[in-house]
């Protein structure tokens, strides 16, 4: 009897040793997430982007390791959880620019306010009268396939003078190149200044730019890239290598693109239809082509991010006053819509849409819509209920 | 130096011995436990199976904890793991009639972690009135005093005791302790005035409010963070059917608020509750074991709300004895049927932009089995499965999985 009850303890624990995985969480659908790595790298590539994996969302910055002194966040991950869009707790202000003069309050903290200190700092504050806007951050999926559309694309859609008369003009962000910036082969340069294409303005030209430029801005953290700290404006030894920096840029370049829930089910494509009758498409492109990449598996492939990376007059609603680039105070890049349907669940369970986070739902969203996007605004206003939950179920499967 | 000298050649002799193996073996004697009276967690330290040798003033002692585990999280495990979670090793001695001596060196995750979690003098002048000093084990909740793995039917410690309290806990100073029976009652206190905490407990990698942060900071064996003592208090009271509660308060102040006589910032406080009970239902002989902590730590305004002001956690330990029997040769051995409830929430604040609570919780369940061939040696096999979410409240990761394990006393 103890003999057969020893075996089957012994047994027990066999089972439990060779089938462990099936007691264990299973991973969520592909589709629920937004971080993992674009499919076809190489096996050095996957280190890097592991690397990269890490430094994003596994490191947090204290002060001996460089945050601050002035700070919005101490990590990549806290304004990008799960690689999503961001939550108004680490929405960044940004002042001191309302033309393409450049920014008039360097020296007093902008572009960025820092507003939180590690303890025995005081935190910056927006000088009396000046105007801001709020960011909220974005979601990282996809970069680098952005990063890798060409600037002749990128201009074949702007349409600066609405000569095609739809109401839907669409200008590129001329910004100046970062000295640390190598151009993209193919790169058009119009009087020293080249097509930014990331952020709220696009005003950064590249994901190099973007993510020297967080370390610096947002963390508090200098490179060799941007090595002034924000809170003295000297010049100070670098607290992160390049090579982090540079395997943070290829994590973003290597994520993968969103993966629509959905293909098949009749309300969402007739959604799709709608988005396209009421003019949404015209400044939301669903469909773009990479070229070159330096990353193979990038160069030359086709993607749905739904936006023309252009900015539009977006109307006064919308306008706060504040700009970066040669963009104008009321011009927005049009955001990329791929994963909006996942961004409540990077953002606490519910939306914060638009620039600065201010709709609450993707209706409210559409209908903070202004200027070039006034007319689909109303086609969408005239919109049955049943087309609109349709059009909304489309934008939640993106 | 001379302590470690003293630990070796002690070693040895007793090595030297069980490889003789003609040893008279009444020279090892187990030191008797004190049934005499009713015990508390505050006695942990010295309950414990220790062997003197012969005439030899000093008594030895130590457990081993070791286990395999196979843990997932959302989709993605990292295997088989066989972990040696500790060696403890204790020795202990009376010097003279009612002063005594007790250390307790730990070795854990191999030799990554070498800690003397406890070395102290304890004089008594009256049995109300101890002196303790040296380095002492904070009496903070009970699992921080009465931690060691044979004791417990579970592989991992509690999340609220490592994650949120400090356990173990110890630092260098001093305090007073007694205790007063009373037919079935028994009445205890502790009050120490220790090192303490230092700023990394809101400046640390695990991005929250996190006071096992301090444990990093060796120096607190040898010089105060800031010159401020931390004081930690407990009252407890036990009765001999119902079971034993415990009250007790952690607090000081955890920046370094000046240098030089140049002034940094302001003091800032911390300050821990915490509740314990643990009681023996008497028909069903069903253990139970619980403590919840509360802490409220003043994080300056202008700092992360990721670091949070209030937190609160604990857990409640199961224990239902289902087989008292002979197995396999072991005459007096017990298996148990366990689980274990854990919550703990880092962050009780609310976020200043949206006025939404702030997530960074964490849920446990832990049921498992137990086999103790003898009292001081436990088996255990575990399946584990708890909920973690970040400060955003997002979908939680779950992380699950089975471990098994053994720790024994030696």
């Amino acid at each position: 009897m103890r003999l057969l009850l020893f075996g089957l303890h012994a047994l027990i624990v066999c089972i439990v040793l060779f089938s462990c995985e099936n007691f264990e969480p299973s991973a969520p659908p592909d589709d629920s997430l937004l971080d993992g790595p674009v499919e076809g790298l190489s096996e050095a590539e996957n280190i890097r982007f592991i690397n990269g994996d890490v430094a994003f969302n596994d490191e947090v910055f204290i002060p001996e390791t460089g945050l601050g002194p002035l700070f919005v966040a101490n990590s990549c991950g806290s304004c990008h959880p799960g690689d999503g869009k961001g939550h108004p707790f680490t929405t960044l202000t940004r002042f001191g620019q309302h033309d393409d003069t450049g920014n008039q309050y360097e020296h007093l903290g902008g572009p960025q306010l820092q507003n939180r200190a590690i303890p025995g700092y005081q935190p910056e504050s927006i000088p009396a009268g000046v105007k801001y806007s709020k960011l909220t951050p974005p979601a990282n999926t996809g970069l680098g396939y952005i990063d890798a559309v060409s600037d002749q694309d990128i201009l074949s859609w702007a349409d600066p003078d609405d000569i095609d008369g739809d109401g839907i003009s669409g200008v590129p962000n001329w910004v100046e190149m970062k000295d640390y910036l190598f151009a993209r082969p193919g790169t058009v340069e119009v009087n020293g200044k080249y097509i930014g294409r990331f952020g709220k303005k696009g005003a950064a030209y590249d994901l190099l730019q973007q993510t020297a430029q967080a370390y610096n801005q947002d963390i508090g953290v200098t490179s060799t890239f941007e090595p002034f700290d924000t809170y003295t404006g000297l010049e100070a030894d670098p607290e992160i290598s390049d090579q982090t920096v540079q395997d943070v840029v290829f994590y973003l370049k290597t994520l993968k693109a969103p993966i629509p829930r959905s293909t098949q089910n009749e309300e969402i494509m007739a959604g799709k239809l709608i988005f396209n009758d009421i003019g949404c498409a015209s400044c939301h492109r669903p469909e773009m082509k990479t070229g070159p990449s330096s990353i193979a598996v990038l160069s030359d492939k086709t993607f749905y991010p739904y936006t023309d990376l252009l900015l539009h007059d977006m109307g006064p609603g919308l306008d706060d006053g504040y700009t970066e680039g040669s963009a104008k105070t009321y011009e927005w890049k049009t955001p990329a819509l791929w994963g909006l349907g996942l961004s409540k669940f990077s953002q606490g369970g519910g939306y914060f849409l638009l620039h600065d986070g201010r709709a609450r739902s993707i209706e409210e969203a559409i209908l903070l819509h202004g200027g070039e996007g006034e007319a689909s605004r109303e086609n969408f206003q005239s919109l049955s209920e049943s087309d609109k939950s349709k059009l909304v179920k489309f934008l939640e499967n993106l | 130096m001379k302590f470690f000298t003293f630990l070796f050649l002690l070693g040895a002799i007793l090595g030297f011995n069980k490889a003789d193996a003609q040893i008279d073996t009444t020279l090892l004697k187990r030191t008797p436990k004190d049934t005499s009276s009713l015990q508390l967690n505050m006695d942990a330290v010295y309950s414990r199976p220790f062997l003197t040798i012969g005439k030899l003033p000093v008594a030895l002692g130590g457990y081993v904890e070791a286990n395999w585990q196979h843990l997932g999280t959302d989709g993605v495990t990292e295997g088989h793991q066989f972990q040696m979670r500790r060696l403890t090793l204790f020795v202990a001695s009376t010097i003279y009639k009612r002063i005594k001596f007790l250390s307790e060196i730990e070795f854990e995750g191999g030799t990554k972690e070498i800690n003397i979690e406890f070395a102290s003098v304890d004089i008594e002048f009256h049995p109300l009135l101890n002196l303790r000093g040296g380095i002492v084990m904070n009496p903070i909740g009970a699992f921080n005093q009465n931690h060691d793995g044979p004791k417990w039917e579970f592989v991992d410690r509690p999340v609220s005791a490592t994650q949120l309290l400090p356990a173990t806990w110890s630092n260098v100073g001093f305090g007073i302790y007694g205790k007063l029976y009373k037919n079935n009652w028994v009445y205890a206190y502790e009050a120490y005035l220790t090192n303490g905490f230092d700023d990394q407990i809101i400046s640390n990698t695990e991005n929250k409010t996190f006071l096992p942060a301090s444990k990093a900071n060796e120096d607190r064996f040898e010089e105060s963070f800031n010159g401020v003592p931390l004081i930690t208090a407990k009252t407890a009271v036990r009765h001999r059917l119902i079971g034993e509660l415990g009250i007790s308060y952690m607090g000081g102040v955890y920046n370094k608020f000046q240098e030089d006589g140049l002034v940094f910032d302001k003091k800032r406080r911390l300050h821990v509750f915490a509740l314990d009970f643990n009681s023996t239902i008497p028909i069903t002989k069903t253990w139970l074991n619980t403590e919840w902590a509360f802490i409220n730590v003043d994080v300056p305004d202008t700092y992360s709300q990721q670091f949070g002001r209030n937190q609160i956690g604990g857990f409640l330990d199961i224990v239902q004895p289902v087989l008292r029997t002979n197995i396999l040769g072991f005459e007096r051995s017990v298996v148990n049927a366990a689980v274990r409830l854990e919550y703990v929430d880092w962050n009780r604040e609310k976020f200043n932009e949206t006025g939404g609570d702030i997530g960074d919780d964490f849920f446990a369940v832990v049921p498992g089995i137990s086999w103790r061939p003898t009292v001081q040696t436990v088996l255990r096999l575990n399946y584990r499965y708890n909920w973690q979410r970040d400060i955003f409240s997002n979908p939680a990761s779950k992380t699950a999985g089975f471990q098994f394990g053994f720790a024994s006393y030696f």
